[in-house]
């Protein structure tokens, strides 16, 4: 499939990211580039190191060594909650979602890093706190529609069924009006109609202008969306560019044939 | 101060350090076969004790310390099979306020059953004045006492959990209890097992500690923090190392009295606790990388 | 806004003063007393259901903090400065009006801290150690962070207890009213009974109200969110570590609170009050009252404390608080005040039983 493509400036720049566990080198000396505006995917096998370059981007792993910066800004060894703030929000492949919260708090909770009333306002329960809730609610309201979530607003999220908790995770994470959005195996756990709901999702996310980078293992869901890939095995680079360049690369071929 | 001095000090700190010890590795073996800490350890040495104390009067000493030890087992196992059994997949909370629960309640039933006097076992040879000379210090049997029945109790569990079919059973629930089910053991009794054990040489050692430090209802809680701190320090889950951190702790006990006034004595240990809580939660004397590890 | 969430209020200051009528009608006023020392546990004890409800942290620490704000209170205001009193620091703070000058039973003059400024040292006093202890503390977790807070406890005791400044075993007796503003006064004694207990529950509904406030805000759905995960919440922004201090902070503000005012009003505190049972016991009325429920902890807090204070559970008082621990753990681990709370129960009973149901229920 081909896509016009035009070059936009470079949002995000991983620089000769390095993290070893133990003796295990799971994402080693990885870089690469990615312009803001596209869709793109880091594949590769299991144990290929793909969550783990997730985990630090966001700030849940710290490298050992190497650099990653965001529009210009070394964000490297932040914690989560500031990159968060500055617009990097993610998903999780199992799901992370307050259970016992509703789905209207959970996908508030996106909100969190665009609002500011904090313990002491909140507690006195200010004017302006008020009014800044009543927004959040009405900003994530709309966003729920876009899921079909609004009839559940009130519902307790763990009595959802998978699909809509990814649904919620997804509706949380736009909440949050991120630039960058990462996205770690959004179809795992999907039928095959939810799967293409799921690929009009992100293309639409997509045409937010949000950028999105994506860890999947669905391949056709891969091929279908992304505008580049980077293909990862044992945490080192295989190939990278556009899809059907890749898919065409024989180590890739082989990578994915000699895992099946 | 005088070497004897010095000497005194040190048999004193590895007296209550072996008790510290034991009671770390009773947190141990409950802690690796359910990944439950048992809030109530403190109160399985307070019933060696005080159990064995009231059956003195009818019986020869050694019978009242047995019958003790397999009373206390027998309610560790109860605590067992009443109170974990019926959890499945409890969480943290759950599990750490049940049994601060259950450790006020043996307390309090101590307390109602006992009252609140302090006493003590009759020393197992001679009388509180007998004392042998080490280079010096004059140090009661009863230290021997406490020091030979503590490295018993080490090397017999050493030999339990490495040499024997059942110690083996329950070192395999500590590393995958559910590999271990699917092996054909039996998990739930091993996790039984593990009560009884720690409840056991709790008991062993509330009896062989008694005529030195006395028994009272009430000392289950400070002896259960100390002997926390000491499973910590040593790397919770590793026993061995927590012998030595026993000692570690009872000597600091010991010579901190020469320092600080004897009602901080309780402060200096959790202190340390803290300390290390903070900084090293992984014990002394491992890296943080191999903390997840277990091994009786 | 949504004004529901205050109704529970209205019915709260409504009972609260229909108790007060009723005793007056019937005669039984002394009731009073015991209802205005449960009001100020109860304050302490909606603070840590802020804490270990909302926010999912145990603290087994609580009674040291109520004992920091109860003994820094007692010290300041009892304290006899008037061998000192032409030291400069003392002139200074006499012309701002912070010093009493008053007279004890025996006739001797007694000069101390205004019961105010001492309000104000105990508060900011616990605020420091809350902060001191909190940022290593909260780093852990589960049994970790349970053994820490009870650590902190016991070192909080056992400093009290030996302390020849805080009269050891025997405490800090005869500390005077606090003076709130003129003609309200925090005291024990008996003509004050009637305004003490209002005093108190203006206090709780205060307290009350902030804490509802803040669960329903923007802070308190971080609070329960980093309960539910704190990876997650932290990656959608949430400053964990800060909010578990803050949340930390404010519980133990709570609990100062509330030391300070109950021992104004009973004229004194002692080591019992930072003892470690103290601190089991306020977990277990949290625990009943169903976690993450702030009106079934306080509906809790006053039974059981009332109960205990008038000495209904005898010498089985530490014992009681126990077994509620037990039971509610074992068979309504979220609590007893809520609803479908009976239909729980009863399948646990059926679990129990050999052959019985074994399915695994849901862990909140």
């Amino acid at each position: 499939m081909n896509r016009p493509y035009i070059r936009t400036p470079v949002l995000l720049e991983v620089k000769n990211l390095n993290k070893s566990f133990g003796g295990v080198h799971a994402v080693n000396n990885v870089s690469f580039t990615l312009n803001s505006g596209i869709i793109k995917a880091i594949i590769g096998p299991n144990g290929a190191g793909k969550t783990t370059l997730f985990n630090i981007i966001s700030g849940i792993l710290k490298a050992n060594s190497g650099r990653v910066s965001f529009k210009g800004e070394d964000i490297t060894g932040l914690n989560p909650h500031e990159i968060a703030e500055r617009g990097i929000v993610r998903t999780f492949q199992n799901i992370k979602l307050a259970g016992h919260m509703s789905v209207l708090d959970n996908v508030m909770i996106g909100r969190h890093s665009k609002t500011r009333a904090g313990f002491f306002a909140a507690a006195l329960s200010l004017p302006w706190t008020i009014k800044e809730e009543a927004r959040t609610k009405e900003v994530c309201m709309e966003i729920m529609e876009m899921f079909s979530l609004t009839d559940l607003a009130n519902e307790e999220v763990s009595n959802l069924p998978f699909g809509k908790q990814r649904a919620v995770e997804f509706a949380r994470a736009l909440a949050a009006d991120p630039e960058l959005l990462l996205l770690d195996e959004p179809a795992s756990g999907l039928n095959i109609y939810e799967t293409e709901e799921l690929a009009e999702v992100i293309e639409r996310i997509k045409n937010k202008g949000i950028t999105i980078l994506l860890v999947e293992h669905d391949m056709s869901l891969v091929m279908d969306i992304s505008d580049e890939i980077l293909v990862l095995n044992f945490g080192k680079e295989v190939a990278s560019g556009l899809p059907e360049k890749v898919q065409k690369n024989p180590e890739v071929i082989n990578i994915y044939l000699g895992e099946g | 101060m005088s070497f004897e001095q010095v000497l005194q000090y040190i048999f004193s700190g590895i007296t209550v350090g072996s008790i510290y010890a034991v009671v770390a590795i009773g947190f141990n073996i409950i802690y690796n076969s359910t990944g439950i800490i048992n809030f109530a350890q403190g109160e399985f040495v307070m019933m060696g004790g005080i159990i064995a104390h009231s059956f003195t009067p009818t019986m020869p000493l050694f019978l009242a310390v047995v019958l003790a030890v397999v009373i206390t087992t027998a309610v560790g196992s109860l605590i067992e099979l009443v109170f974990i059994r019926s959890l499945k997949n409890p969480s943290v909370l759950r599990m750490i306020i049940i049994t601060i629960g259950l450790s006020i309640l043996i307390r309090e039933i101590a307390l109602h059953i006992w009252d609140e006097k302090i006493r003590a076992l009759p020393f197992f040879t001679g009388s509180e004045v007998t004392s042998i000379t080490i280079f010096g210090a004059h140090i009661s049997p009863q230290v021997l006492w406490v020091l030979g029945i503590t490295a018993l109790i080490v090397v017999a569990l050493q030999f339990f959990f490495y040499f024997t079919f059942t110690g083996q059973a329950m070192r395999a629930c500590a590393a995958n209890r559910k590999a271990a089910s699917l092996c054909g053991i039996n998990t739930r009794k091993m996790v039984n097992l593990s009560f009884c054990l720690s409840a056991a040489i709790g008991a062993v050692a509330g009896c062989t500690v008694s005529p030195l430090t006395q028994t009272h209802y009430a000392m289950g809680t400070p002896l259960a923090i100390k002997g926390f701190t000491v499973a910590i320090l040593g790397g919770l889950g590793n026993s061995t190392a927590a012998v030595l951190a026993g000692l570690l702790l009872g000597l600091l006990e010991s010579f901190s009295i020469s320092l600080l006034p004897m009602a901080y004595k309780d402060v200096i240990a959790i202190s340390i606790l803290l300390l290390i809580l903070f900084f090293r939660p992984g014990g002394l004397f491992q890296s943080r990388q191999i903390v997840a590890l277990k091994s009786f | 806004m949504d004004l529901k969430r205050y109704y529970p209020v209205v019915v709260l200051i409504l009972v609260v003063i229909l108790i007060q009528i009723l005793t007056s009608l019937f005669g039984i006023t002394f009731y009073l007393t015991q209802l205005t020392m449960s009001a100020y546990y109860s304050l302490l004890t909606i603070g840590l259901c802020m804490l270990m409800g909302y926010a999912g942290q145990i603290s087994l620490g609580q009674a040291g903090f109520f004992a920091i704000g109860g003994y820094t209170t007692a010290f300041l205001t009892t304290v006899n400065l008037i061998d000192k009193a032409e030291a400069p620091v003392l002139s200074l703070f006499k012309s701002l009006g912070i010093m009493v000058l008053r007279e004890d039973l025996y006739g001797n003059k007694i000069l101390h801290l205004s019961p105010w400024v001492a309000f104000l040292f105990a508060v900011i006093i616990t605020i420091f150690i809350a902060f001191l202890i909190g940022v290593p503390v909260l780093k852990l977790k589960g049994h970790y962070l349970a053994m820490a807070t009870l650590g902190f406890g016991i070192i909080v005791y056992r400093v009290v207890l030996g302390t020849r400044a805080f009269g050891e075993a025997d405490g800090i007796t005869r500390v005077p009213g606090f003076n709130l503003l003129p003609g309200i006064r925090v005291s024990g004694d008996f003509a004050n009974r009637v305004e003490n207990y209002y005093i108190a529950w203006v206090l709780v509904i205060i307290g009350a109200i902030l804490l509802i406030n803040l669960v329903n805000s923007r802070a308190g759905r971080a609070l329960r969110y980093l309960h539910g995960s704190e990876e997650a919440a932290s990656t959608m922004g949430v400053n964990v570590s800060r909010y578990k201090l803050n949340v930390f902070v404010l519980s133990a503000i709570y609990a100062s609170v509330a030391g300070v005012f109950l021992t104004h009003f009973n004229a004194g505190i002692g080591p019992s009050e930072a003892s470690v049972m103290k601190s089991v016991r306020y977990v277990a009325i949290v625990a009943a009252g169903g976690m993450a429920n702030l009106w079934g902890t306080l509906i809790m807090a006053v039974t059981l404390n009332f109960l205990s204070l008038r000495g209904v559970f005898g010498t089985y008082d530490d014992a009681v608080f126990a077994v509620i621990l037990i039971v509610i753990m074992l068979f309504a681990p979220r609590g007893l005040i809520r609803k479908g709370v009976i239909s729980e129960i009863e399948f646990a009973f059926k679990k129990l039983k050999p052959g019985g149901i074994i399915k695994v229920k849901r862990e909140s």
